[in-house]
């Protein structure tokens, strides 16, 4: 049995198609569910072992990015989202998923099942929307996405919405549980794009199987969408046609095949 | 609520202040037509009757001007009658050309191109220059918006794929003191016009991956807003048609008074008055146009309706009335879905409220269709019937408020004939500044920061070029993503190799000289584009928009007279047919107290979209690896009128590129295959600021210094003055980078094409040229180089 993967979708969301793909790619049988047949219980979140969450502007991210979705999901999908939790299945918010899964409090996430919000992704310190590749290092953590993902990935961001930041005490529990997953690899702009807390691009909870972050790594499928692939000498042949970021979407598969099915 | 239009008895002062008091921008002669009309069917003209024929006789809607006849004189000679500038000119240069995979032209909302076995592709570009002179943001939002909606209302509906879009502002340092009355800023254009297309592109999930901005004071008062979209469509789904009983169904977004008027407004002139115009302008919401198109596409896939269009200029009054035009149509209008009480049935009917579509669902479907639409969180609402009357019926509360013959209202507006007149102007001409200069280090630099050159990276990083995953050419470049790329490649088929290259030419500065020459010079600038990155002209179709002044004036007519002829001696010469166009005519400022006349410089953008079989064979124009050779392909010619060089010493000139398109074609025709067979390294297009600013471009992009020498440039007329030979603007010239392993095939390869060795990538950051008699002309880095061109 394949691993089935539900990626949600609402009015906005629009990277959705790849996302789509990356699971496809990596081995999951998948199904684009929009939220109204969710919770409608047209479709059910139960019959899935992975939910991804992908970027996109929901609700055109008025008042704040991801905040109406997260809200949705919090009050409408209450039980069904707490089951999926404590049934130890994965999820993934990308971007715009991110944001939500902040705004929703599962993540950094805690004991509780309040899903209280507890960090925030602000404005940019550039003040604008943003699309570039960063380098990124991947640190020691729990995350199930990232097990054998190289030291350092190179990813694209696009997004306006990207400044992790917390209180102290949170950025210092996320240090202590290891919670970090990906960092940007300098602190600078533009490779830090948007001024993040300790450069931090991406976190999971403390089971590392709930994982959100800014960067696209579904953009990365394929060695043709890095943007120096015509760099590599002709002759050179590159041993694989797949990208840095398959690798992410193929850790999440295995897990389910090794331990939920 | 519905008023009576007296003008039965009117005079032809009175239908002329009917005319302009109602903004219906409609000619005497237009008038006149509409009053006998009327006449014979001893009646007025209902308040809703006249606007609907205002709209659908608009230049916007019906583009008069490029379909009357002309009679057009040139240079002093004998009058010659051109019977309509599109059928002369740009359709049969497309019949002529008869690609096969060309799959609807010129019919449908955008045109349409095979891609692969199971796909086709559109493209549509449009311009939204007077909302955008008016209010940028909402302007350019709406613009993108609607071009967006051109491709979901081809054939059954296209996944948007990829945007594209160009501007046109006056000058960034403007004082303020000199801004023409009641209009805004260049700055504030610009900013409120990439915030606009930003904000809507990147909530629509579609990359914006091609564009250009230019800069000239003329565009102060009217810039230009180009916008453009790129569909992918499954095969079976290109065409459309509508039956009798089929229900009118309007889905999206609700009609409010915002955008009445917006077609007949932009066929006329703007004036210092324009600004208090605000309601001609409507409001975007791309959040609501995202959820239509996810509806659509569901609803496509399962065929639940045979028809679709947008709602776009003119609003359900053009879209009801264009699909239903062989048959007939039965709307009523207190159906429609309103964002406030108080319209009248005229707004409803005119207003140009975004976001909307219109679609011809058979009844037996509804149902299905309404389940989608539920699900998406979209309004759909029945309005009325496709009829078999021959007419188009408009009902408000039971009571007819119009019944019109769609015969009249299509085929009733008369045809102009119109006078064009062209005379060669006469400029200072500019000389060598060989004798009076040291070295052009200084020009360069110049050159590369003027403003039409610099880098539009702040602007491109605003946008999402990489969603939908399929991106493999990115407008940015280089070793650190930001150098200049010729065109984007996209793979919209994820998982496939097959790509899709989209470029763009424009050139309004040889307009001064010739707009013959410039339009000339935007097609082999787009098919440059296309063949830099590994395109071919074989696989390139291409778009028109025209943005000219008012063509009821003959000089502004005879400059497009000879853009259009242009536009069909060179397609057909490279073989590339147009597939689909649109003009924007009336683009001038008139000060209301003084009379002054502002016109736009006349500005033809050429876009090209070429299928790439495999994208492995792409190429960009970054330099790859020190001593590789680089070779200028083309002959150069003293052809600066209307150049960048020219241009910052203040002169126009007279002698602006010729176009030899024989020479052209072969050239590229080779240089494609030399890329697709894997000899060619970097490759980028000679244009503004010619082998100078290219060479540099290339070189920083890259990261590496280049040594070069002008002796070997291959010219067409004997030039011994360096400025001439490094800053030309020639038109069919690319610098490629070679490995010195390939130089003999490459050589050979491309033996008969006028080919140059200028010199080598070097390993430092020294970027140097030698003149022709050996002295330095260029001596600096590659570093200070690309801090002149990063200046914004």
């Amino acid at each position: 049995m394949r691993p089935k993967t539900l990626i949600l979708r609402t009015a906005g969301t629009n990277c959705d198609a790849e996302t789509d793909m990356a699971f496809q790619l990596a081995g999951a049988e998948t199904a684009l569910v929009h939220i109204q047949h969710l919770i409608s219980d047209k479709v059910n979140l139960a019959d899935y072992q992975i939910l991804a969450i992908p970027g996109g502007f929901s609700y055109g991210d008025d008042i704040a990015a991801g905040i109406l979705l997260a809200i949705e999901m919090k009050h409408k999908l209450t039980d069904a989202l707490n089951r999926f939790v404590e049934d130890g299945k994965l999820i993934i918010g990308i971007c715009n998923g991110f944001q939500v899964l902040v705004r929703t409090g599962l993540l950094p996430g805690k004991d509780t099942s309040e899903m209280a919000q507890q960090a925030t992704l602000a404005m940019n310190t550039s003040s604008k929307f943003e699309c570039r590749w960063v380098d990124l290092e991947t640190q020691e953590s729990p995350c199930v996405f990232t097990k054998g993902v190289k030291a350092r990935v190179y990813l694209p961001v696009a997004h306006a919405e990207g400044r992790f930041t917390a209180p102290a005490n949170v950025l210092s529990e996320l240090e202590a549980n290891n919670q970090v997953v990906f960092r940007y690899a300098e602190s600078r702009y533009p490779n830090n794009p948007n001024g993040s807390d300790s450069n931090i691009a991406g976190i999971c909870d403390a089971t590392g199987k709930i994982f959100g972050l800014m960067p696209h790594p579904e953009r990365f499928l394929t060695k043709w969408n890095h943007p120096r692939w015509t760099r590599v000498a002709k002759t050179q042949e590159t041993p694989s046609e797949e990208g840095d970021g398959l690798v992410i979407f193929k850790n999440a598969v295995d897990y389910v095949k090794s331990n939920l099915l | 609520m519905v008023k009576e239009i007296e003008i039965l008895t009117a005079d032809d002062t009175e239908l002329m202040c009917i005319s302009r008091e109602g903004t219906l921008s409609l000619s005497l002669n237009e008038m006149q037509t509409i009053q006998t009309h009327f006449g014979t069917l001893g009646r007025n003209p209902t308040d809703v009757e006249i606007e609907t024929i205002a709209q659908t006789w608009s230049e916007h809607c019906v583009h008069k001007t490029f379909k009357s006849t002309i009679l057009y004189s040139e240079d002093g000679k004998e009058p010659e009658q051109i019977d309509g500038l599109f059928p002369s000119f740009i359709q049969r240069a497309t019949e002529e050309i008869a690609k096969p995979w060309c799959v609807s032209v010129f019919s449908d909302n955008a045109g349409i191109i095979e891609f692969d076995e199971q796909f086709n592709l559109v493209f549509k570009v449009e311009t939204h220059n007077h909302p955008s002179a008016i209010e940028p943001y909402g302007g350019a939002g709406t613009g993108i918006g609607g071009v967006i909606r051109d491709a979901l209302g081809t054939g059954l509906g296209a996944k948007p794929i990829l945007n594209t879009d160009v501007f046109c502002f006056g000058l960034p340092d403007t004082p303020y003191a000199q801004l023409p009355k009641g209009t805004l800023h260049p700055k504030r254009v610009f900013k409120g016009v990439v915030a606009g297309v930003r904000d809507y592109g990147n909530r629509m999930g579609i990359p914006t991956a091609n564009g250009a901005i230019l800069f000239d004071a003329r565009y102060t008062a009217n810039p230009l807003v180009f916008c453009g979209n790129v569909g992918l469509i499954p095969r079976n789904r290109c065409e459309k048609s509508v039956e009798p009983g089929d229900l009118v169904v309007a889905i999206g977004g609700q009609t409010g008074r915002d955008g009445i008027h917006g077609a007949t407004f932009s066929s006329a002139e703007l004036d210092d008055t324009s600004e208090s115009l605000g309601s001609v302008v409507q409001i975007g919401n791309p959040i609501m146009e995202k959820k239509i198109v996810d509806a659509l596409l569901q609803a496509r896939d399962r065929n639940l309706y045979r028809s679709i269009t947008d709602c776009g200029a003119g609003g359900f009054s053009s879209a009801v009335g264009e699909m239903g035009e062989d048959i007939g149509a039965e709307v009523h209008l207190e159906r429609v879905s309103l964002k406030y009480e108080g319209l009248a049935p005229w707004e409803i009917w005119l207003s140009e409220a975004q976001e909307r579509m219109v679609i011809a669902v058979p009844p037996e479907n509804l149902d299905e269709l309404m389940e989608i639409c539920e699900a998406e969180v979209v309004e759909a609402t029945v309005l009325g019937t496709f009829t078999d009357t021959r007419r188009l019926q408009v009902f408000y509360e039971g009571t007819v408020v119009a019944d019109l013959e769609m015969e009249f209202l299509h085929h009733g507006l008369p045809m102009p004939v119109k006078e064009a007149v062209w005379e060669p102007p006469k400029h200072p001409d500019m000389a060598s500044r060989d004798e009076e200069t040291v070295n052009y280090t200084n020009d360069l630099e110049r050159l590369l920061a003027s403003p039409n050159i610099a880098s539009k990276e702040s602007v491109i990083r605003q946008y999402d070029h990489g969603v939908q995953g399929g991106m493999v050419i990115n407008p940015l470049v280089g070793v650190e993503n930001d150098g200049p790329s010729d065109a984007c490649v996209t793979t919209p088929v994820l998982g496939s190799r097959t790509g899709v290259i989209v470029a763009n030419g424009i050139n309004p500065k040889y307009s001064d000289v010739d707009p013959y020459l410039s339009a000339a010079a935007a097609i082999d600038e787009a098919l440059r584009n296309i063949v830099a990155v590994g395109g071919t002209l074989e696989k390139t179709a291409l778009l028109d928009n025209f943005c000219w002044g008012n063509p009821d004036k003959p000089d502004r007519l005879g400059e497009l007279v000879r853009a259009a002829r242009a536009c069909y001696d060179i397609a057909t010469a490279y073989g590339t047919p147009f597939i689909s166009g649109k003009d924007s005519l009336y683009n001038e400022y008139r000060d209301t107290t003084t009379g002054e006349q502002r016109a736009i410089p006349s500005t033809l953008l050429i876009s090209a979209i070429c299928v790439m079989p495999d994208i492995q064979n792409a190429v960009t124009m970054d330099v790859k690896m020190p001593g590789n050779l680089i070779y200028v392909v083309g002959n150069t010619y003293a052809e600066l009128g209307g150049s960048h060089y020219f241009n910052i010493h203040g002169f126009v000139g007279n002698t602006a590129p010729a176009i030899r398109p024989s020479e052209g074609k072969l050239t590229m025709e080779r240089l494609s295959t030399a890329i697709n067979s894997g000899l060619v390294r970097s490759c980028h297009d000679c244009s503004e600021g010619g082998i100078g600013v290219a060479a540099a471009e290339m070189a920083f992009s890259g990261g590496y210094g280049m040594s070069l020498r002008l002796d070997d440039i291959p010219t067409g007329e004997e030039i011994d003055a360096d400025d001439f030979l490094l800053f030309s603007e020639s038109n069919s010239r690319f610098l490629v980078e070679i490995e010195p392993q390939h130089q003999h095939a490459y050589e050979s390869h491309m033996a008969g094409i006028p080919l140059g060795c200028l010199g080598t990538v070097s390993d430092t950051s020294e970027f140097v040229i030698k003149g022709k008699t050996g002295r330095l002309i260029i001596e600096t880095s590659i570093d200070i180089l690309k801090s002149a061109w990063q200046v914004f």
